[in-house]
């Protein structure tokens, strides 16, 4: 019985699961990240997996990996570098390697070492017998073999015990970290109730996992990193796509209306569509439709029909719903179309983030065709962004465009869980039997028409894709009246800048260096630049939400900056945008296109060289 | 809920003209859809439901200018879109009765893809597909259904494609309620638009429309006065087959599996020999023997061919919904936000 050893306190670790994309890394990384999250502590994820379902065995382009980031204090990103990277073979490890921190801890599953293996990966010697990783803290450990000697008398097949193993690994990094196994207990329990040898096989290789890591001399020591001072409230684990469902589902019910999501499956935005589907108790009608159009279109009908219709895509998805979200700005019919951006063009990188869909989201259809476009910027905000996007569809009657990207998406944060009387009331401008109704009749404030539903006696009317007349909506073809239109569709959108709350800016008003960001690349600028405010460097942050329109002091945020630098993830679509708005404001860029997210220390080299130029 | 009732205390008595909007009716003088509109104004005045219940969902073509001249709920969608679009109304608020205009190029061609996942989904609402066999709105060009060879502007050597034949590519995704009518016969119609609004489930309203600018005659052999009547087989219910001037032609099944027209009288046919038309089997065989027969080999049927219950995809939807809300525990948004692991930070 050994001692517990020296234990360590930490600030924020950052681990790495990796391994094949069938060896269960992404449910190990959730099972700890969950764990981290009810003992308290603020934590980020960042899974990265391929495209293939199961990828060649063994190779460098199959493995799926899983970072997450756990902190004391607050934790913004998944974090750059790893402090712990478990890599379940070969492959993984080549994969990985290079975002280890120098002197961190390797774990590896030394029984997958094999020639055979490394030659898959594409090694010509065993890194595990050179010097090449003579720097980091390498533990080897047979977690094959264990995992097999552990459940020899189970009961179960080989398949199913070799698929146990991330069960090792996880207990391993559990003992590491100090974290109860209650949770992955539980867990396991009720996700194979009905397999009883299943559960108890899983139970006993954690166990054996976390009995090992404490045994073996290799871990000298063991972390802790106490749990985050945070805002009091109830917390849960959330991820972009389930927040993105749940505030869709949310304004649904404070609108008084029922939610219709017409979708068709596409990487990485599926999910939103499968936990709508799953919300049926909500009176949620999901549609999976024949394709993206058709996802769109049967969403456009709902629309007509009087529910609160959303449709969800990627890309190429919303490239195919162009034409569809003209109709529905013509119409001027409430729909929210959430694009989780990915890495483009055409199939481009299914399951990487990128936002390089800005422009089409702006500009990208047939005709003077503008709609609202809002982003969210956290996993947990997609909730908040896919609520106001709700609100501003339905308030303002318009299409609105809400992105998120791959990032987000799949990324999950703790969330303190808001309470629905705490958000704002979504008034929707409905006419009632009775009214004198016009269909192009409008409001002052937002110039929105009203929402004539039909079975709504007395209030038969026409709509479609044709230029209506104004006011009366009849067909026209009046070469004025396409003029008044085209300024009136023009001028809705632009008045909803009245109804957003105006730029936040993070540092001082006379800073040297102001960063520009939008969408899901806050987490990266906001450490990078804290962490430099911290060293007392001088530079404020200004990141978006609302693109179309932009907030209403933007101009006079921007223009109190001697430098400003737009960093995005797309070769510099927003920087374009603000200036074809703001002429003589003189914008740099920070670009990247690798499917990937911003390091902070990418970031913070290049403020710090913008600092440094006079 | 009490508009329901309401409607139901005092149900309006309308006519066809209650139908007409007041917008002037743009289609060539001549064009066969002049005659669908009657024919439809005239059915939904006889379905005994107020105007409100009623929207008409169209795509691009000539015949999807049919909104605009009905005073009901309407929607000129987008070319091809308009069997989603009703898709997506239908299930939203299954209360309306939704009738989806289209034509050949706009339902087969650009559309097809939403046509026959309409069908096989059996979304409660008829389609009315106007088949001139031609692209009227953009100055003739050949359609989906166009015959092998004809000659349009973009086919100026004849076509060289083989043309859908709309009830067998309906047959193949699912058909549960396919019809047929010809433009001229407003009272077929009409009848044929009952029918099709009682069914439950997608109900496909072939009508044989004739385009006057870009492909007169298209169908003139089944609608020519001297021979309209040996070419036009009227299908009812638990009726024999019978066709002719005289009554005295009708269908056997031949031996090789194919139908066969003969003459009561001849060969010793008597009226007894004659098919039954059962509309109602729900195996497709003799459906698509029927709905497939083409002139002068044999006439053209019409009326409804096929009449198959069973529940719409809204009925299954909204089903499923009670289902699974006496089920859950999660009776609201604030249900579902503490659902699961949660955590309490002091």
């Amino acid at each position: 019985m050994s001692q517990k050893t020296k234990v360590i306190e930490k600030e924020e670790v950052v681990i790495r699961f990796s391994g094949d994309s069938g060896d269960g890394m992404q449910l190990t990384g959730t099972q700890f990240s969950d764990t981290s999250a009810l003992f308290g502590n603020d934590v980020a994820t960042f899974p990265d997996y391929p495209a293939e379902i199961r990828a060649p065995q063994g190779t460098v382009g199959g493995v799926s990996g899983f970072q997450l980031h756990f902190g004391h204090t607050e934790v913004n990103t998944p974090g750059d570098y790893a402090d712990v990277l478990v890599a379940m073979n070969p492959a993984a490890l080549k994969a990985n390697l290079k975002w280890v921190k120098a002197s961190g801890t390797i774990i590896v599953n030394e029984d997958s070492f094999t020639d055979r293996n490394l030659e898959k990966a594409g090694y010509d010697s065993d890194p595990l017998q050179d010097d090449k990783l003579a720097d980091y803290n390498l533990i080897k450990a047979r977690v094959t073999s264990l995992t097999k000697e552990c459940l020899k008398d189970s009961g179960l097949d080989q398949k199913s015990i070799l698929r146990s193993k991330n069960m090792f690994a996880l207990g391993m990094v559990y003992w590491m970290f100090d974290r109860p196994l209650e949770h992955t207990e539980e867990f396991i329990e009720s996700k194979f109730k009905k397999h009883p040898l299943v559960v108890d096989g899983n139970k006993k290789v954690l166990r054996a996992g976390y009995n090992f890591a404490k045994t073996i001399e290799a871990l000298a020591y063991n972390y802790s990193v106490a749990p985050a001072k945070i805002k009091k409230g109830t917390y849960r684990n959330i991820t972009g796509n389930k927040a993105t469902a749940w505030g869709l589902i949310a304004a649904a019910e404070k609108a008084g209306l029922p939610l219709f999501c017409g979708s068709y499956p596409i990487t990485p935005a599926t999910e939103i569509l499968q936990e709508l589907a799953a919300r049926k108790d909500l009176g949620v009608k999901t549609f999976q439709a024949e394709d993206e159009i058709a996802g769109i279109c049967t969403a456009i009908g709902a629309s007509f029909a009087g529910n609160f219709a959303v449709t969800t895509t990627s890309g190429p998805g919303l490239a195919l719903k162009t034409e569809a979200a003209g109709l529905a700005v013509m119409t001027e019919l409430p729909l929210v179309i959430v694009n989780v951006q990915r890495g483009g063009p055409s199939t481009g990188l299914p399951t990487k983030t990128e936002q390089s869909d800005l422009m089409q989201a702006i500009h990208g259809r047939s005709g003077e065709c503008p709609m609202p476009v809002i982003a969210a910027s956290t996993p947990s905000n997609c909730f908040e962004y896919a609520y106001r996007a709700s609100k501003i569809a339905l308030e303002h009657m318009t299409p609105v465009i809400l992105l998120t990207d791959g990032f987000l998406a799949n990324g999950a944060e703790p969330w303190r869980i808001p309470k629905m009387a705490d958000l704002s009331p979504i008034t929707v401008p409905l006419a009632k039997e009775g009214d004198d109704y016009m269909p192009y009749a409008r409001d002052e404030e937002k110039l929105a028409r009203k929402w004539a539903v039909p079975g709504t006696k007395g209030l038969e009317h026409r709509i479609g894709g044709l230029e209506k007349m104004d006011v009366t909506g009849t067909v026209s073809y009046v070469p004025e009246n396409h003029q008044v239109m085209t300024d009136i569709r023009s001028e809705r959108v632009r008045k909803v800048a009245n109804f957003i709350p105006d730029l936040p800016v993070k540092g001082e008003e006379n800073a040297d260096v102001l960063v520009v960001g939008w969408g899901g690349t806050y987490g990266h600028l906001t450490t990078a630049v804290r962490e430099l405010q911290k060293e007392d460097k001088s530079i404020a942050l200004a990141h978006f939400n609302y693109i179309l329109p932009l907030p209403k002091n933007t101009e006079e945020v921007l223009k109190r900056y001697k430098k400003v630098i737009v960093c995005e993830l797309n070769d510099g679509q927003f920087a374009e945008y603000l200036r074809s708005n703001f002429q003589d404001i003189k914008f740099e860029q920070y670009n990247k296109l690798q499917g990937l997210p911003f390091t902070v220390k990418e970031l913070k080299e290049t403020f710090n060289q913008l600092l440094e130029e006079k | 809920m009490a508009d329901s009732l309401l409607k139901q205390a005092a149900p309006e008595k309308l006519t066809p003209k209650d139908f007409k909007s007041d917008q002037e009716v743009r289609w060539c003088p001549g064009c066969g859809d002049h005659g669908v509109l009657n024919s439809v104004q005239k059915a939904m005045a006889l379905m005994g439901k107020p105007k409100e219940d009623f929207a008409v969902i169209s795509g691009i073509g000539c015949s999807s200018r049919f909104p605009y001249y009905m005073d009901t709920y309407g929607f000129h969608s987008i070319h091809g879109r308009a069997a989603a679009i009703a898709s997506g109304a239908k299930s939203a608020n299954p209360d309306l009765e939704i009738l989806q205009v289209s034509g050949d190029g706009d339902a087969l061609a650009i559309g097809g893809n939403h046509f026959i996942h309409a069908v096989r989904r059996n979304i409660d609402m008829t389609i009315l597909l106007f088949n001139n066999e031609i692209y009227g709105l953009t100055k003739g060009q050949y359609s989906p259904t166009s015959k092998h060879g004809m000659v349009t502007k973009t086919s100026p050597f004849g076509t060289i494609e083989q043309p859908f034949h709309p009830a067998e590519l309906a047959l193949g995704a699912q058909s549960k309620f396919y019809a047929r009518s010809i433009d001229t016969n407003i009272k077929l119609t009409s009848e044929i638009l009952l029918d099709a609004t009682k069914h439950r489930g997608t109900s496909i309203v072939e009508v044989l429309q004739n385009c006057v600018i870009y492909n007169d005659g298209a169908h003139s052999l089944i609608t020519d006065k001297n021979t309209k009547e040996e070419y036009q087989l009227v299908l009812r219910h638990g009726e024999r087959m019978i066709f002719g001037k005289e009554k005295n032609k009708g269908l056997v099944m031949g031996g090789n599996g194919k139908l066969v027209v003969v003459t009561i009288g001849e060969h010793g046919i008597t009226e007894q020999d004659i098919l039954i038309h059962d509309a109602h089997t729900p195996d497709p065989h003799m459906h698509w023997l029927l709905s497939n027969m083409t002139a002068p080999e044999y006439p053209v049927a019409l009326g409804v061919i096929r009449d198959v219950a069973a529940l719409s995809y809204e009925e299954k939807m909204v089903q499923q919904i009670k289902d699974v809300q006496a089920q859950s525990s999660i009776k609201c948004m604030d249900d579902l936000l503490n659902s699961g692991d949660t955590w309490e930070v002091e």
